[in-house]
């Protein structure tokens, strides 16, 4: 089964409120999309329309070079699952993972074994016959699962799937539908607003803002060479520091950008004096605020092993080859021979 | 401390206790009264000072009644009436308050404030045009004609719509993914979950039918066509009522629908109780 899906020019207004203004996207067969971006920047509403739940206002969208534009969703074999799961809460969990399968006509007996087999490979055999209300959050979002891969769509929707769960189990379920796109190999377009989601299991990622595409790749690219301040202050965690006036303007750049991660940290010496505000202790990492003398607020990610207190004195370095400059109007320029930050 | 404390509640306890004993047997008496009148002889019932309890318990007024009404037509009447309109009720009231919420359609809004202006003129408003259009279609007298008008009403369509209103939208859109079309999303998804809103609707259908009284004596003339609390309104006289017969009459017509909501309360909690997941 295929699932190549290719957007162009789509738009979408919600009556006089345009949402989505153009968007082109390719999406290779079997590749995990993410789209990320804040709230409220349309990843849910290019999911849905993606879906067949929301109508484009113009443009169209092809799936395997056929054109759905216009098709109802089931047309579209395309399987979602929705942040509040969606189960019907008056089936069992049986009963709501042949759903599909019942819609598509299959016979009993096809459907039986379908719903047991996903059963088992979602570790839901002992709770079949239970209704979703007797579910745990993390069996539902199974269920939900299960209820997309019976029938074997040609890509998979999800919609922050995992934002009702905690932690511990977010970070379980996460491996799971990792594991699971390596089994089916299907595509799966993935909507998140969560990090570590975006970067642990996309093949590529899509970075969203008011509707625009800002930046598309994988994720080492989008961390590597943002192709702008926004992707640069959206990917990564925590966020990259952004200097501004002289420092950068040595650069020959509006704003320079360096990661917490890519700035060395001495109580001796160092480009950068300042004070150390807050250090977030984390065992593996340590995040240190300081608050420099030239640049404000620079946030510093160290070693597990670095013990440094509120009030102490410490130099920063930055990694002049990990720099990204960008011009006055918020693009990634390219690193001209010889530059650094300290002269 | 403690003990202070549990002998104030026990004292809340016993006041709360006091007020709803007093309550229930306030609500019971008249229904008492009403049972034990249909066992005296006349003079008894009009008895001044008056007594509880009848000299002896004797079943005349029932026979009476039996005598004086075609009770059984009438029984006959009141439930065909039930049955045909709670059954239409749920079909069309759950179709057009599912419509009304949940799909769009051209003029949806104009519609609806159509429907709502419905519930806000009062019914006896209907009684002549309707006359006249059962007229015009010659079925004036008929049971078909006493029934027809509760066929459909704008209050069971606007309690469904706010019923579906309440479902997540979501689980459509699954369904649609899933590969229903719009009527097996609604049969399929959205009707057992409105399940409470049924229950409710069938029993305010059923109550309202039962006891429907100004209708019926409109439409019509005949005593076999007319339902049960018609029938037993035509036994207070218009000069003397004979009580023990009247309050008979308007047991035997009471005692099914207590019955029937006994029973449908019963399966409104557990409507309510499955369908209880957020
Ligand atoms: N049916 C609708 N009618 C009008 N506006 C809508 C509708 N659906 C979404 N919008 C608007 O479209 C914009 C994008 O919404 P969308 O739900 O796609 O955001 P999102 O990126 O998924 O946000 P979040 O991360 O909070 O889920 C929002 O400004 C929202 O208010
Ligand atoms: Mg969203």
């Amino acid at each position: 089964m295929m699932g190549n899906i290719v957007l162009s020019k789509v738009k979408k207004s919600f009556g006089p409120v345009t949402v989505i203004p153009q968007v082109d996207l390719d999406i290779a067969d079997g590749e995990f999309v993410v789209f990320v971006g804040p709230s409220g920047c349309g990843k849910s509403t290019l999911l849905r329309l993606i879906a067949g739940l929301e109508d484009t206002t113009s443009g169209s969208i092809m799936i395997d070079g056929r054109d759905v534009t216009d098709e109802a969703p089931a047309k579209r074999k395309l399987a979602m699952v929705f942040q509040s799961y969606a189960l019907y809460p008056h089936m069992t969990v049986a009963k709501n993972i042949a759903f599909p399968l019942r819609m598509a006509g299959e016979s009993a007996d096809v459907i039986d074994k379908k719903v047991k087999d996903a059963a088992r490979v979602l570790n839901l055999t002992n709770y079949l016959e239970r209704r979703p209300g007797q579910l745990s959050g993390g069996q539902r979002q199974r269920v939900a699962i299960g209820r997309a891969i019976v029938r074997q769509p040609t890509a998979f929707l999800f919609d922050e799937p995992l934002s009702n769960l905690d932690a511990a189990l977010r970070g379980t379920m996460r491996l799971e539908i990792s594991e699971l796109h390596q089994q089916l190999k299907t595509t799966m377009i993935y909507v998140t607003h969560d990090q570590v989601e975006a970067m642990t299991m996309a093949d590529k990622i899509v970075v969203l803002n008011a509707g625009n595409i800002e930046q598309v790749g994988s994720p080492m690219e989008l961390y590597q060479t943002p192709k702008n301040l926004f992707v640069a202050g959206f990917i990564g965690s925590p966020k990259m520091n952004f200097i501004e006036g002289a420092a950068a303007a040595k650069q020959g750049a509006k704003t320079v950008g360096i990661r917490p991660e890519h700035i060395a940290i001495s109580t001796t010496a160092g480009d950068w004096r300042g004070k150390v505000g807050v250090a977030e202790h984390l065992g593996s990492d340590t995040f240190i605020h300081v608050q420099t003398e030239e640049h404000g607020t620079i946030n510093v990610r160290a070693g597990g092993d670095v013990v440094v207190r509120n009030g102490d004195s410490v130099y920063l370095t930055p990694d002049v080859k990990r720099l990204h400059r960008f011009g006055s109007d918020g693009n990634f320029m390219r690193p001209h021979a010889g530059f650094h930050l300290a002269d | 401390m403690a003990r202070v404390r549990s002998s104030e509640s026990v004292r809340a306890h016993l006041a709360v206790h006091a007020v709803l004993i007093i309550s229930a047997l306030a609500m019971v008496f008249p229904f008492f009264w009403q049972v034990m009148t249909t066992f005296k002889t006349q003079t008894e019932a009009l008895q001044v000072p008056p007594q509880l309890l009848p000299a002896t318990f004797g079943f005349d007024a029932y026979r009476q009644v039996l005598q004086r009404i075609p009770f059984v037509d009438m029984f006959n009447n009141s439930v065909l009436s039930v049955v045909t309109r709670t059954v239409a009720q749920l079909i069309f009231c759950s179709m057009a308050g599912y419509a009304f919420a949940r799909l769009r359609f051209p003029f949806r809004g104009t519609l609806f404030v159509m429907l709502l202006a419905i519930m806000m003129v009062p019914r006896e408003i209907y009684l002549i045009p309707q006359t006249e259009i059962m007229k015009s279609v010659g079925l004036l007298d008929t049971v078909t004609a006493m029934i027809a008008p509760g066929l459909f009403s704008a209050f069971g369509t606007f309690l469904m719509r706010q019923f579906f209103l309440t479902l997540p939208e979501s689980l459509a859109e699954a369904a649609r993914l899933d590969g229903a079309n719009r009527f097996q999303v609604f049969y399929l998804i959205m009707l057992p979950l409105a399940k409470p809103g049924l229950i409710a609707l069938a029993i305010f259908t059923a109550l309202w039918t039962w006891n429907e009284l100004l209708w019926p004596l409109v439409i019509i003339s005949t005593s076999s066509n007319l339902n049960l609390s018609a029938g037993i309104s035509t036994l207070s006289g218009e000069y003397v009522t004979d009580y023990p017969m009247l309050m008979a009459g308007s047991l035997m017509a009471e005692l099914p629908m207590i019955v029937l909501f006994l029973v449908l309360q019963k399966r409104f909690i557990e409507g309510i109780a499955t369908t209880g997941m957020k």
